[in-house]
């Protein structure tokens, strides 16, 4: 009982740190990637291939003076950063990093905790992370810092009603909300004929996993839904008055939101740990960096929605496409075509 | 007043740790998106694919000045855009640089008129002036090296703070330059 306990915070730990880690160079990455797709360099200067640069920014806001706005509502504004911040990594407790190993004669699972109900765990981390950005925006006393706050309530509400819903079809194929259980059973292969496939969702759920990935990317607020930190109309969003360090756990949160969707999506969709050979969490970082460059390529090729035409896609577009997915998938189900 | 003036003195402690950051500081010196005139275009320039100026030397644009470091005043100052270039320099978050871009903002250009401020260093203190009209973008690269071997040389615990230091440093750093130059036309 103890073992476990201590297991799992140990694995807590690491994978807290790695995350960490992780983020900072996630930042390096887009920076060397955007560049590359705009036909610039990157950060060269500081250090080789500009590596020491997340080091350097990390330091330099460290160093930058703390300002609070005058008419900013005090406690709020120095709390909303961090509710932003400590929500973001505890999305990646319940994703599956590997079976279980021996070690040391002990049993140790290479996750943190398996919940039954993992997936409405992740959903509803990524709704609670909000609060810091509705927050910050409100408590900074500026109209351009509200209205990215206002922004930002309304395109998450709308996002997360297609982000839950396209995830219906796979509960529905899988039976299960745990991500081990889901994990499990994506490992299991199909043939058909002489030709082995693996029973990933992706091939079993095109649809949804489109669906997931547009209201992913809405959903942690990045380019081409970065409408609540749009610089050319909002200045900097709810972000606005933050300077420092507490700017920079909006930024940390931001980036570790990208991962955590990253990895969430591979783990739904891509298989997690499974691959063709020698299953690990190598696959699980190969699916996930695959979808951290989507990320960067959309912000590099997409310009802004505009406000009305996000919430058009929300409600006019994704929202009956997702319904029809989880009809169709109901009835699949039910009559048994396809016998998955 | 910054808390930690006149408390320290210097010793191999504080200026280590002055080295890291001043390291820190000069690799990422964000810049605050702002342009005044025609030579905005040539700082544009100095950031696209040609020259990547921004990126390469890790620097960013933001559009909010709580989050910048350095501000580039690039064009014509006049008398009614003077305020806001010191709200907006008042607006940044401590440490911070100017730089002077091209000779409107150096020292009032063509336009010696009542409606144009006769160098920016009349309304914020700068460090780094950067002459032509407009500099070409490898000068700009120039005064952006030099601010950041500048930058290098920071002493936080010698620095004061508060806008009556920084106005008084601005006037002794007006009336040092006027002393190079040497008399005006």
């Amino acid at each position: 009982m103890y073992e476990h306990l201590i297991s799992s915070y140990i694995v807590g730990f690491i994978v807290l740190n790695v995350l960490l880690g992780l983020m900072a160079y996630m930042t390096w990455f887009e920076r060397k990637v955007l560049a590359r797709f705009q036909d610039r360099l990157g950060p060269t200067r500081t250090g080789p291939f500009g590596l020491l640069q997340p080091i350097a920014d990390g330091v330099k806001l460290l160093s930058k003076e703390d300002i609070i706005p005058a008419n900013a509502d005090r406690l709020i504004f120095l709390v909303a950063p961090l509710i932003s911040f400590v929500l973001a990594p505890l999305g990646a407790a319940v994703i599956p990093f590997g079976r279980s190993i021996t070690l040391f004669g002990y049993n140790v699972d290479l996750y943190v905790t398996d919940l039954n109900i993992a997936a409405l765990y992740v959903l509803a981390l990524g709704s609670i992370g909000v609060y810091g950005i509705i927050l910050g925006g409100y408590a900074s006393g500026n109209r351009y810092s509200l209205l990215g706050a206002l922004r930002s309530a309304a395109q998450v509400v709308s996002y997360e009603v297609v982000l839950g819903l396209s995830l219906v079809g796979v509960f529905i194929l899988s039976g299960s909300l745990s991500l081990l259980q889901i994990v499990n059973e994506q490992s299991q292969s199909l043939s058909f004929g002489g030709l082995q496939v693996p029973n990933w969702y992706i091939l079993s759920q095109p649809l949804a996993f489109a669906l997931f990935l547009v209201a992913a990317v809405a959903e942690t607020n990045r380019s081409p839904f970065d409408l609540p930190e749009a610089e050319t109309e909002l200045i900097g969003g709810f972000h606005t008055e933050y300077s420092g360090f507490r700017f920079s756990f909006f930024f940390l949160a931001e980036y570790i939101n990208m991962i955590v969707v990253s990895l969430f999506a591979s783990t739904l969709f891509l298989g997690g740990i499974d691959g063709p050979i020698a299953d690990g969490v190598w696959w699980l970082v190969i699916k996930a960096l695959i979808f951290l460059f989507f990320y960067v390529w959309l912000r590099a090729t997409l310009p802004r929605f505009r406000y009305d035409q996000l919430m058009g896609l929300a409600w006019k577009v994704l929202m009956p496409l997702v319904f029809l997915n989880i009809a169709l998938t109901g009835l699949i189900r039910l009559f048994g075509i396809g016998a998955i | 007043m910054g808390v930690i003036d006149d408390r320290f003195e210097k010793n191999i402690l504080t200026t280590s740790v002055d080295t890291v950051f001043n390291w820190a500081r000069r690799s990422s010196l964000w810049w605050l998106q702002f342009g005044l005139a025609c030579c905005a275009i040539e700082m544009i320039s100095a950031s696209m694919p040609r020259f990547d100026l921004s990126e390469r030397f890790g620097m960013l644009y933001r559009a909010s000045p709580r989050q910048a470091d350095l501000m580039i005043v690039a064009g014509t100052v006049t008398r009614k855009m003077a305020p806001v270039v010191r709200q907006l320099y008042d607006q940044m978050a401590d440490p911070k640089w100017v730089v002077s871009m091209g000779s409107c903002a150096n020292v009032g250009g063509p336009f010696d008129t009542y409606a144009v401020v006769q160098g920016v260093d009349q309304v914020v203190p700068v460090d780094v002036y950067v002459p032509g009209c407009p500099p070409l973008p490898e000068s700009l690269y120039y005064g952006i090296l030099e601010l950041q071997n500048k930058v290098i040389k920071y002493e936080t615990i010698a620095k004061k703070h508060g806008v009556d230091v920084a106005d008084e440093d601005r006037i002794n750093a007006r009336e040092e330059a006027k002393l190079a130059l040497g008399p005006r036309r």
